[in-house]
């Protein structure tokens, strides 16, 4: 488990996190979200102690990372890998030795049978078995991030850090680090923290998110509770997909779908039970971990507003009027 | 044959030997000693691993100040250090001496710029898996700069030719001495273009190899 607590750090004068407290649970998918400039990635890198803070504190497991004591940091390190957005490969080495790079920091022989079964291992594991040998020049972006993602699992860390994983990467390719991600946390239970402003990946594979804004967090909690019906304007700047236009007359009401509310065919039960007419504005259904929501805003004649939302209240449906 | 035996070929391979002679020792030299300063160039800069304004400044400064010599003058102003070292002056392996002290600041300089063009991220990644500053400096800055450093030895073995025919005047010996003794001061132009043709082969060749192995090891 990791725990930040008040945690402040600045650059020179500009703060960059101002109080942030989150706390990440094991075997986790753990997003941190936000806008560029937020503070993401810097609070990614106090964890493993590349960025040091000025107060607050982060506990693994019950100890608190101190960036002075460099023993302790160094171990702390070995059970943390991490991947970035330029995946950061050694472009002299190749997938192989890219991937034994950890091992031989912390003085592990790599030509015993041991660390070559490991090291083929984890190229099976991520896909690469017919890259080898090849250098990072010869691979693409997807494939790149692989081998770093091998590499970051060589040293059979408890926890992955991914900073901007996939931000290089077209969304097909990043459906399926995300994927690989996935089966890294499901197979060898190992909790994952991303650091992302991209929606697809917070949909994709995160249990729990934490939205970060101006070096705050502003929200903490299921990824569907928090980017279906957005509360807080920043989220709501965030996604930003309120652009659309609705009518100017009568009145707009949104409704949201979660879990398994999304499958009822709640809109026609609404025409016929109330016998009203009304027009649909626009609908969309987004998929968070293979579980369907929605929201859908529909446009009716004024005076019907109390008796839609009291229906939509009976139903357990939840809604917004529009202004 | 005749070619072969003749004075001018004679004269002009013996001082082409000369000049290999003076090239290879300084070179040499200068990059064992022009690769320390480098390494603590690349340390203290301030992206580096261990940023020290203080000390990089005032290297930064010391090599700057060698390197502005015109290598004429510093040729001179060395003798005395010249003498210590090697017991006299002038001759082909005393213009060893100058010849090293005027490279060791420029390869400095170069190998400080392919060093500290390593890949920040790489370096950060390398610290993330839990990388000493020492293994950072060898497995990942050295090791990814190899090929450029190659070419800065490239560029430092064409340059110590020509510095090498300007310590040829100044008794040296080599090419360059050949090239003003015979081809200017006598007016025999026949040394002149063989002594500039054999320089444009020899610095085609060592380009030439550089390139080749610039490719293989990066």
């Amino acid at each position: 488990m990791i725990k930040i607590h008040e945690l402040e750090k600045s650059f020179k004068d500009v703060s960059v996190l101002k109080g942030v407290s989150i706390t990440i649970k094991d075997s986790e998918i753990y997003g941190i979200v936000g806008q560029s400039g937020a503070g993401k990635s810097t609070l990614l890198r106090c964890i493993n102690g590349l960025e040091s803070f000025e107060s607050g504190y982060v506990e693994v497991d019950g100890t608190k990372v101190d960036v002075k004591d460099k023993v302790a940091l160094k171990n702390l390190r070995r059970r943390m890998g991490m991947i970035f957005q330029g995946f950061n490969l050694l472009e002299r080495l190749d997938v192989y030795d890219n991937i034994a790079l950890p091992l031989k920091f912390w003085g592990i022989k790599t030509n015993t049978e041991e660390s070559r079964k490991k090291i083929l291992d984890l190229i099976e594991l991520v896909g690469l078995s017919e890259k080898v040998h090849a250098k990072p020049r010869e691979l693409s972006g997807g494939q790149k991030q692989r081998v770093a993602i091998a590499r970051a699992l060589v040293l059979d860390p408890e926890f992955l850090l991914c900073d901007e994983a996939t931000s290089a990467l077209d969304p097909e390719i990043t459906k399926g680090i995300l994927a690989l991600l996935q089966k890294i946390n499901k197979e060898l239970g190992i909790t994952i923290i991303v650091v992302t402003h991209q929606m697809e990946v917070v949909k994709q594979i995160c249990n729990k998110v934490a939205f970060l804004s101006g070096g705050k967090v502003l929200a903490e909690g299921k990824p569907e509770e928090m980017f279906i019906q957005p509360r807080i304007p920043e989220i709501k700047a965030f996604l930003h997909d309120r652009s659309e236009i609705l009518p100017d007359y009568g009145v707009n009401i949104q409704l949201f779908f979660t879990g398994e509310g999304s499958m009822e065919p709640i809109v026609t039960m609404m025409a016929r039970e109330l016998d009203e007419d009304f027009s649909i504005c626009w609908a969309k259904i987004e998929d968070f971990r293979d579980e369907l929501h929605g929201s859908l805003v529909i446009n009716a004649k004024e005076e019907d507003e109390e008796r839609i939302c009291s229906f939509l209240d009976k139903k357990n449906v939840s809604w917004e009027v529009l202004k | 044959m005749e070619f072969l035996s003749s004075a001018l070929t004679k004269t002009v391979l013996n001082a082409f030997g000369q000049t290999l002679y003076m090239v290879f020792w300084s070179a040499l030299f200068s990059v064992i000693l022009g690769f320390i300063p480098a390494v603590i160039l690349t340390l203290t800069a301030p992206d580096g691993l261990k940023p020290q304004k203080v000390v990089y400044e005032v290297l930064s400064f010391i090599v700057n100040v060698f390197r502005s010599f015109p290598f004429i003058i510093l040729l001179v102003i060395i003798i005395p250090f010249t003498r210590a070292l090697v017991g006299k002056a002038i001759g082909t392996t005393a213009s060893i001496v100058p010849l090293t002290v005027s490279a060791i600041p420029f390869i400095a300089r170069v190998f400080e710029s392919a060093l500290r063009e390593t890949n920040k991220g790489v370096v950060e990644a390398a610290r993330s898996f839990g990388a000493s500053d020492l293994q950072i400096l060898l497995r990942v800055y050295v090791k990814e700069s190899i090929p450029r450093m190659l070419n800065g030895v490239v560029l430092l073995i064409i340059s110590l030719v020509g510095y090498s025919a300007m310590a040829g005047t100044v008794g040296g010996g080599g090419i360059g001495d050949i090239a003003i003794r015979y081809g200017y001061q006598q007016y025999r132009t026949d040394y002149l273009i063989i002594c500039s043709v054999i320089l444009i082969i020899f610095v085609q060749v060592i380009q030439m190899i550089g390139n080749k192995m610039y490719k293989k090891l990066s």
